[in-house]
């Protein structure tokens, strides 16, 4: 290390931070690949560990050398998004709490700190100081790139894990040749009648069936925007040339229907799920005759 | 986890072949990225909408397509550029029924239902650049436009 | 999806003759002069042959824009003004739903899943599902 004495052999703070990582770049992949956030997360080898110490010693020289170390957003961090996101939950999926793995981040800190005061300890207290605070401005940001990143990253995970509930959760049954039923129960929200609409619709190509019947009977609320997507859903089927019948409205979600000015006036309904297929079925030509001959008969 | 390779790409819009590549390169971008079926059908009609408007109204122009993340969501953005008229009354194009150009009047209104993101800046005299934006999941938090 | 990689499809779109009933097929990814050219053929071939029904099948059409939704609208009206009666078949979900999205529900065009049931349609006089049950 070559002496400090005049002034101007100490650039800014942010440039001493950032000659400092790059030069203790090594030093500091090691010491983190001994950290629990490292350890635990690269469990293959150790190397590994420290390799992706460095990247994250690159980003953070990267992200001080463009002077924006309060920056989270800056793009510095960009190349390592990644790698800090799948850190961040797999530490999530170990258990540990939102906090806890923030604070696993802040000890990432002491080590590199450390480092840093034995380099530059010569020089004027004022400077080191000013040093000491960059970093931890620095790593403090480094910490909310970390949060963020998982937060997204869980965000997703349950967007997809939400997806494929849906689809479990839509069963379509095929009632009578060329008549496919879903059976809807519980809240519809855009989501999920997307994937209604998307699942019936296919099992229509599937199954060449020409009625569908959609029933709600197990839905507890209709608003505007669920009867709208029922409607897409009807008109959808009707330009591949099968149509939709909704059985199951229940007394209270006609008057919803009605209270807000929707015109279902196109869609066929029936009462129950009984009723359409009987509907469908005559409309197939196949008319359910009782034993008895007393089923529906007026005679 | 697929790669951005492919997506980036500036294509002319200058006859009715160009809206059959602009759709296909939509298309694979599309599917590239991780679309879903549905999805892609969507982003490639709007395509197809604004691309014919691009020719028809802007008298021909180009689309620039690249991939984009945001919140961890990939997503591809479409931009339409045109040096023509402009567009006099935006509000007025982007309702239903509006045509000048002899279609069913769903060009633009239509486009703006079929993607997440939807932007139009016109000058009159000077040209029309409508950028579209979708997202393979549902859509990020900070978004460009309701 | 090999299609997709399949070069456009310019030119004449073949009109089959079954019987009284007129069949096209449409592939892949139609130019726009392409579909322009098949409602003037459709609309000659319709008057040479006086057909009474005809059949489009999209079913291998991955997208229909409001170009093609109004040229396959247009030569629905203008079939019926020959007399004759079209039936759109195969439309594929994921296109339905683009359309019904797009605002274009095509409320005048007779659709079916397959060509049987078109045949069907056009054949019997009147739609089957149409025939109700006498009242008391």
């Amino acid at each position: 290390m070559p002496e400090h004495t005049a002034e101007e052999t100490h650039g800014s703070p942010t440039h001493e931070v950032r000659d400092f990582l790059r030069r203790r770049r090594e030093q500091i992949a090691q010491r983190w690949a001994d950290e629990p956030l490292f350890r635990s997360v690269f469990t293959v080898s150790r190397d590994e560990a420290v390799e992706a110490g460095k990247a994250v010693v690159d980003a953070l020289a990267e992200v001080a050398d463009a002077g924006r170390v309060d920056d989270p957003d800056a793009a510095g961090f960009s190349g390592v998004r990644e790698q800090l996101a799948r850190m961040g939950v797999a530490r999530g999926r170990a258990g540990l709490t939102a906090a806890q793995v923030s604070s696993e981040l802040a000890t990432l800190r002491q080590p590199v700190e450390n480092l840093l005061l034995s380099d530059i300890g010569e020089a004027p207290a004022e400077h080191v100081r000013a040093c000491a605070t960059t970093l931890t401005v620095l790593m403090g940001t480094l910490r909310v790139v970390v949060m963020q990143t998982a937060l997204s990253e869980g965000e997703a995970l349950i967007d997809r894990q939400r997806l494929q509930l849906l689809e479990v959760a839509t069963p379509v049954i095929k009632l009578w040749d060329g008549i496919v039923a879903v059976p809807l129960i519980g809240t519809l929200d855009s989501a999920r009648s997307q994937v209604v609409m998307e699942t019936l619709l296919q099992s229509i190509v599937e199954q060449q069936a020409r009625f569908a019947i959609l029933d709600i009977t197990g839905v507890p609320t209709v608003d505007t925007l669920v009867a709208q997507h029922l409607m897409k859903t009807v008109a959808a089927a009707r330009l591949m040339g099968a149509e939709c019948i909704v059985s199951g409205i229940r007394p209270a979600i006609a008057q919803t229907i009605v209270h807000l000015g929707l015109d279902l006036g196109t869609v066929i309904t029936r009462a129950g799920l009984a009723d359409a297929l009987k509907y469908a079925l005559h409309q197939l030509g196949a008319d359910i005759v009782g034993p008895t001959a007393n089923g529906t008969g007026h005679r | 986890m697929p790669t951005g390779a492919g997506v980036e790409a500036r294509l002319p819009i200058r006859s009715d072949m160009d809206l059959v590549w602009v759709r296909q390169h939509v298309r694979q971008a599309a599917a590239q990225l991780g679309f879903g079926l549905v999805d892609q059908t969507k982003l490639v009609t709007a395509a197809s909408e604004l691309a014919r408007n691009t020719l028809v109204h802007g008298g021909g122009g180009h689309m620039e397509s690249e991939p984009v993340v945001s919140g961890g969501v990939r997503g591809l953005r479409l931009t339409f550029s045109d040096e023509g008229p402009g567009i006099a009354d935006v509000e007025r194009a982007l309702s239903d029924g509006y045509t000048s150009g002899g279609g069913l009047g769903m060009g633009l209104g239509g486009a703006r239902r079929l993607v997440h993101d939807f932007a139009i800046e016109t000058v009159p005299g000077a040209g029309t650049t409508v950028r579209v934006t979708s997202w393979t999941a549902r859509p990020p938090r900070q978004r460009e436009e309701h | 999806m090999s299609e997709a990689f399949s070069g456009p499809v310019a030119g004449h779109v073949p009109v089959l003759r079954l019987g009284d009933v007129l069949m096209v097929t449409l592939q892949g990814d139609l130019h726009d002069s392409t579909a322009q050219q098949l409602q003037q053929d459709l609309a000659e071939t319709i008057t040479h042959s006086g057909a009474t029904g005809v059949i489009i099948d999209i079913s291998g059409v991955e997208i229909v824009d409001s170009f093609l939704g109004r040229v396959l609208a247009e030569i629905a009206a203008q079939a019926s003004l020959l007399a004759a009666r079209t039936v759109v078949v195969g439309m594929r979900p994921a296109v339905a739903i683009t359309l019904v999205e797009l605002g274009l529900t095509l409320p005048g065009l007779r659709t079916a899943l397959s060509t049987e049931v078109a045949m069907d349609l056009l054949t019997q006089g009147a739609p089957r599902v149409g025939v109700r049950r006498e009242s008391p």
